[in-house]
């Protein structure tokens, strides 16, 4: 089995969020750039598929270089190569456009994504990438088993899960539940000289369509001051007659 | 022109996000003096559409379709723009619809923007502000294609009544075998559950509540307000709630009108996936503790204690406001 870990750089969970330029760019200075979380579960699930069952996994990414360093430290944790489409990704109708030039290159059997980026939200990378392929898609993908070339897989749904079934070649938006969360792999020594030596291919973008365009940024209105209150009575009277929402 | 709307039902009746996309749909056709037509699956009373500004209904009815399918979904949704000649296409934010939208958006060649809190900036350019760095910010988003999908997030917009008289036409989208590739073997909802998704009120616990055990708190509070349960990550890692029920950066967003913070220390992760609720109210032990500072109303105090005491209160507030 081949797979494919679609792998996004991020601004760390913690990050402040700033802009610039007019509000018309994210600030990225004093910003620690991580694994996208959702695809953190994707490429962990991806090296139990590569421990338990035999799989190569590739990561790719596409941004300028200064992405090497997330893309190591997914190398670190287990993915055999990397792939780089140098260029900035502008949207995800883009991004999806230069990873589907990569799958079919590379004739994936799985490529896994990440739900969502918690940068820009956008949720329709594996989605598009998916459809664009003519490959079987699962969103919100908190299960995966695959025997042979047939995959089960659960998602969340609103208000529970459900359990599909698909063929192989697969798409998977995953995020949390993919794998426990203390079975996420932190790179070890080894692994990170290791990572060293693997190879990151860097690629040139192909043409593809930039759907939507991010004119300007601001950030949320500033909060009012809390209003402290001492009993139940005064809290029930206030969320009725006041912020009406009883 | 049209403006094409999803609307989602389930048993044959329209969820309520069904009721807030045909209100934003309006808005958008407004700004463009374009009409709404809905598709619905399965639905009855399609006609009540029509309270929300809906002119034109189209229902498909096929039983192959009663167990919601992003591709079959996406696919009958993308002939019906096609048909009607729609410019733009809204969504809500739930998870079939995220499912279905970048599926919808390949087919159509379509820019989608999902998290859309307000009606467009603009029209010309199509310009829609959302959310964005788990809802630290917001983005001015700019569609530059022809056709446009907007996925509204939940609560963001509201319901907007507008009457008018709602035409209803059966479709039959072609479908094919082929889109059916993915197929539903199990659905797994709990029964008679507020989901987090569709909650006008959520009550969240937190670390602070020390077990699983004492959960049955929480779930009395959320009975009587109608309201959904949720927690913190760690609460979800100890496995004393389901994962699901995880809001935040890393788990769900809260979108909810009033959102209830009970031992829940309010960590910068889990602030990020709460702040597009309307009004915070934080319950801790703990007068230092972050939340605070991120609340409308805050009360300090054991949770234990107050806990109880609110419920009694909104009960008795209940049987006196029904
Ligand atoms: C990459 C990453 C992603 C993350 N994503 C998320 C996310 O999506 N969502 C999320 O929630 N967290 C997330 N976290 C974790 C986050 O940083 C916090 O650890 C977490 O939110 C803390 O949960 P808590 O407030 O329930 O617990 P604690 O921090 O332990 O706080 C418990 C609170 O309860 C109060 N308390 C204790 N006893 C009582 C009592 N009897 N009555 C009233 N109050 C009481 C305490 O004063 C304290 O404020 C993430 C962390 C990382 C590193």
């Amino acid at each position: 089995m081949k797979i494919l870990v679609c792998i996004s750089s991020v601004p760390d969970t913690t990050s402040k969020i700033n802009f610039t330029d007019g509000d018309t760019k994210f600030d990225t200075s004093g910003v620690q750039f991580v694994i996208n979380p959702n695809d953190e579960f994707g490429l962990t699930r991806a090296m139990w598929f590569k421990e338990k069952q035999g799989a190569a996994v590739h990561i790719a990414t596409v941004g300028e270089a200064g992405v090497e360093p997330t893309m190591r430290k997914a190398l670190a944790i287990g993915a055999d190569e990397g792939i780089r489409v140098n260029a900035v990704p502008t949207d995800g109708y883009f991004v999806a456009g230069q990873l589907a030039e990569i799958v079919k290159k590379g004739e994936y059997d799985l490529v896994i994504g990440g739900r969502e980026s918690i940068d820009y939200n956008g949720g329709m990378v594996p989605g598009i990438l998916a459809s664009m392929l003519g490959m079987n898609f699962v969103n919100t993908c908190i299960g995966l088993e695959i025997e042979g070339d047939k995959a089960t897989a659960i998602r969340e749904i609103d208000g529970g899960k459900e359990t599909v079934k698909a063929d192989l070649p697969l798409v998977i938006g995953g995020q949390k539940g993919l794998v426990e969360e203390s079975d996420l792999k932190i790179p070890n020594m080894r692994g990170i000289m290791m990572a060293r030596k693997k190879a990151l291919n860097v690629v040139d973008p192909v043409d593809a369509t930039q759907a939507t365009e991010d004119v300007s940024f601001d950030k949320p209105a500033p909060k009012g001051q809390v209003k402290m209150v001492e009993s139940v009575d005064e809290l029930v009277d206030l969320l009725h007659n006041e912020a009406k929402v009883i | 022109m049209s403006i094409l709307v999803y609307t989602e039902s389930e048993n044959g009746k329209f969820k309520k996000n069904a009721l807030e996309v045909a209100s934003y749909a309006k808005a958008v056709a407004d700004q463009m003096a374009a009409s709404v037509t809905a598709i619905s699956f399965n639905a009855s009373e399609n006609e009540s559409l029509g309270t929300y500004g809906v002119s034109k209904v189209l229902n498909v009815s096929n039983d192959t379709l009663k167990t919601f399918n992003a591709e079959a979904y996406a696919k009958a949704i993308a002939e019906a723009a096609e048909k009607e000649g729609a410019k733009v296409v809204v969504v809500s934010s739930s998870a079939n619809s995220k499912f279905l939208a970048p599926i919808l958006a390949a087919k159509l060649k379509a820019g989608y923007v999902p998290n859309v809190v307000e009606a467009p900036d603009s029209t010309e350019p199509f310009k829609v502000k959302r959310t964005a760095f788990s809802n630290k910010g917001f983005a001015h988003t700019a569609i530059k294609t022809d056709i446009k999908i907007v996925g509204v997030s939940t609560n963001a917009f509201g319901l907007k009544e507008d009457q008018t008289d709602a035409s209803v036409a059966d479709f039959s989208p072609e479908l094919k075998e082929d889109d059916f590739s993915v197929e539903s073997v199990e659905v797994d909802k709990v029964a008679g559950k507020v989901s987090i998704a569709d909650a006008e009120i959520v009550v969240s616990g937190g670390r602070g509540l020390k077990g699983p055990e004492n959960w049955e708190m929480i779930e009395e509070l959320a009975d009587v307000l109608g309201a959904a349960t949720a927690c913190s990550k760690p609460v979800s890692d100890m496995g004393w709630r389901p994962h699901a029920e995880h809001v935040g950066q890393t788990g769900k967003p809260v979108a909810a009108n009033l959102y209830l913070a009970i031992g829940i220390s309010g960590a910068i992760q889990h602030l990020a996936g709460v702040s597009a609720s309307k009004t915070k109210v934080v319950i801790n032990n703990d007068p230092e503790a972050p939340f605070f500072k991120a609340a409308d109303y805050g009360i300090v105090g054991d949770a234990f204690e107050v806990v109880p005491k609110l419920t009694e209160k909104l009960k008795e507030f209940k049987a006196e406001n029904e």
